[in-house]
């Protein structure tokens, strides 16, 4: 998808614009410096915070920023060509993608249903499954001169653990990743967009029939059965979470694996370190969802209000550039710099407040796992010459395309 | 060295236990306490560390 170039990025940025998607960090760094809140009119009226005291205060403030539509990308429907299935922001269902899409009261105890599953205790328990995934896909690279890191690797890991966890079909991994893909990084195509997510819709349908009637451990049977204040819950909530688990967990993973192997190529020094000294790991991985975070969130404005001098109008978008947050010079020393022994590291690469990202023990553990095998395996390797890094941007940013030489 | 997490602001990033498992416990909806207190001897820098990377400034020194 072509986009018309951008001459000012204050007051009509773009961030599917190639150059914002490939690198976007000295355009924030532009931008702090000289709109720290930027704006446009393409696709939506959109506003942009790049500074980390500006992201969090908004994501704090969930009366005036609220959740009900959190797509960076708004789904621009045509009308005559409505299927009344997909909205703006994804599938319409009726209570929406909770807890991520949610405000409270909903947010809070949709949100207090899946936390147990994603625990710090819990999420120990998925750990040898995602070690031994990990140790397969290295087996298949065995004997490889060369790989593509993202495709062979990061993109195989986080789907089939949550897989796992909802308890469907891993052969099914390759067919949510496109699913996924289609909703998320490719968002100016409607018709891409639009079969995703009614897929997903509809694959996760029929999965919650089959477990009415032959329910398992799951988390799928388990919501199914859930009772709350006397009553089990309504399928419409159970489906929403369902679909929300999917999309959450795969591409955020993988772009945060793979953007890591990235860094390790491309930083031989980082490389050789995190080899030498792994007990650096904790900080390191830190660090490196610092930089490199993949996240970007929306918030819909819901009155008209002044912020810092910015009218900002009933239904306008805000987004929560978590990224942009993670690399402000006021908040982080020498920001643009990996520093993988980083000690002060409030980093939001999971966001900030009540929609602090269910899923982050989960997915911290699956970035350590699989760099812990992949440099146990791989310790020295490095982009192959002459190839392009292809990056996906928008709403979760990562590499692609990435061809590596193992040795 | 005393510590304590506010459970008003702590929303469960789970860094402090990453850094410091001996001085911290998260429960199952996310929310962290201090298990032992004072801080032992020895284990200073990781309290300090564990505050320094709050992302919700939850974790806190008490002062004396
Ligand atoms: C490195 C990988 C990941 C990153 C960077 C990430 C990032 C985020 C961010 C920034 C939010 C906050 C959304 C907001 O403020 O509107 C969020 C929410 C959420 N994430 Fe993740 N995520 C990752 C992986 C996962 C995984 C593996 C899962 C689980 C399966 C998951 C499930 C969720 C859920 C359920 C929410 C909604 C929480 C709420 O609204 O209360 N995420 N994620
Ligand atoms: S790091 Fe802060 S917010 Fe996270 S669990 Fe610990 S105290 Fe709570």
């Amino acid at each position: 998808m072509t986009t018309r170039p951008v001459a000012d990025w204050a007051s009509d940025f773009d961030v599917l614009d190639p150059a914002y998607v490939e690198r976007p960090f000295s355009i924030w760094a532009d931008l702090r410096e000289r709109c720290p809140i930027a704006h446009t009119d393409r696709r939506a009226p959109t506003w942009m915070p790049t500074r980390y005291e500006d992201v969090t205060a908004m994501a704090h403030d969930v009366k005036h920023f609220s959740s009900q539509r959190i797509a960076v990308i708004p789904l621009q429907v045509n009308e005559g060509n409505e299927t009344g299935q997909v909205g703006e922001d994804g599938p319409s269902l009726e209570y929406g993608l909770p807890p991520i899409s949610a405000d409270p009261p909903l947010h809070t105890w949709t949100r207090r249903l899946l936390l147990p599953w994603f625990s710090h205790r819990k999420v120990a328990e998925y750990t040898p499954f995602t070690r031994e995934l990990c140790q397969r896909l290295l087996d298949g690279l065995a004997g490889s001169d060369e790989a593509d890191a993202a495709a062979d690797y990061a993109q195989q890991i986080p789907v089939r653990v949550i897989a796992h966890i909802l308890g469907v079909p891993l052969e099914m991994a390759d067919t949510f990743t496109g699913w996924v893909r289609e909703v998320l990084e490719f968002a100016d195509d409607i018709e891409r967009r639009e079969h995703g997510i009614l897929s997903i819709v509809e694959f996760l349908s029929s999965e919650m029939q089959g477990r009415r009637e032959h329910p398992g451990e799951d988390l799928l049977s388990v919501l199914l059965q859930t009772e709350v204040d006397g009553a089990v819950l309504d399928d419409a909530v159970v489906l929403g979470m369902a679909v929300l688990l999917l999309i959450a967990g795969i591409d955020t993973t993988w772009s945060a694996i793979g953007s890591s192997i990235w860094h390790l190529a491309t930083h031989p020094d980082d490389r050789d370190r995190l080899v030498q000294e792994p007990e650096l790991m904790t900080l390191a991985v830190e660090e490196l969802l610092r930089a490199y975070s993949p996240v970007t969130m929306a918030r819909m404005v819901t009155e008209d209000l002044e912020y810092k001098g910015c009218p900002m109008h009933f239904e306008d978008k805000v987004l929560m550039n978590f990224p942009a947050a993670n690399r402000d010079p006021e908040f982080f020393e020498d920001p643009d710099t990996v520093h993988l022994d980083r000690e002060n590291n409030r980093h939001v690469a999971f966001g900030s407040g009540i929609h602090r990202c269910a899923g982050s023990n989960l997915a911290r553990m699956e970035l350590r796992v699989a760099l812990e095998e992949w440099l146990a395996r791989i310790p020295s390797f490095s982009l192959v010459e002459g190839t392009t890094v292809k990056w996906a941007g928008g709403q979760v940013r990562g590499p692609r395309t990435l061809r590596v030489r193992l040795r | 060295m005393r510590i304590r997490v506010d459970p008003d602001k702590c929303q469960g990033h789970a860094r402090c236990v990453g850094i410091a498992p001996e001085l911290f416990e998260v429960d199952d909806y996310g929310l962290s306490s201090v298990t032992v207190d004072p801080v032992p001897e020895g284990l200073e820098a990781k309290a300090r560390l564990a505050v320094a990377n709050c992302p919700e400034y939850a974790v806190e020194v008490i002062e004396e």
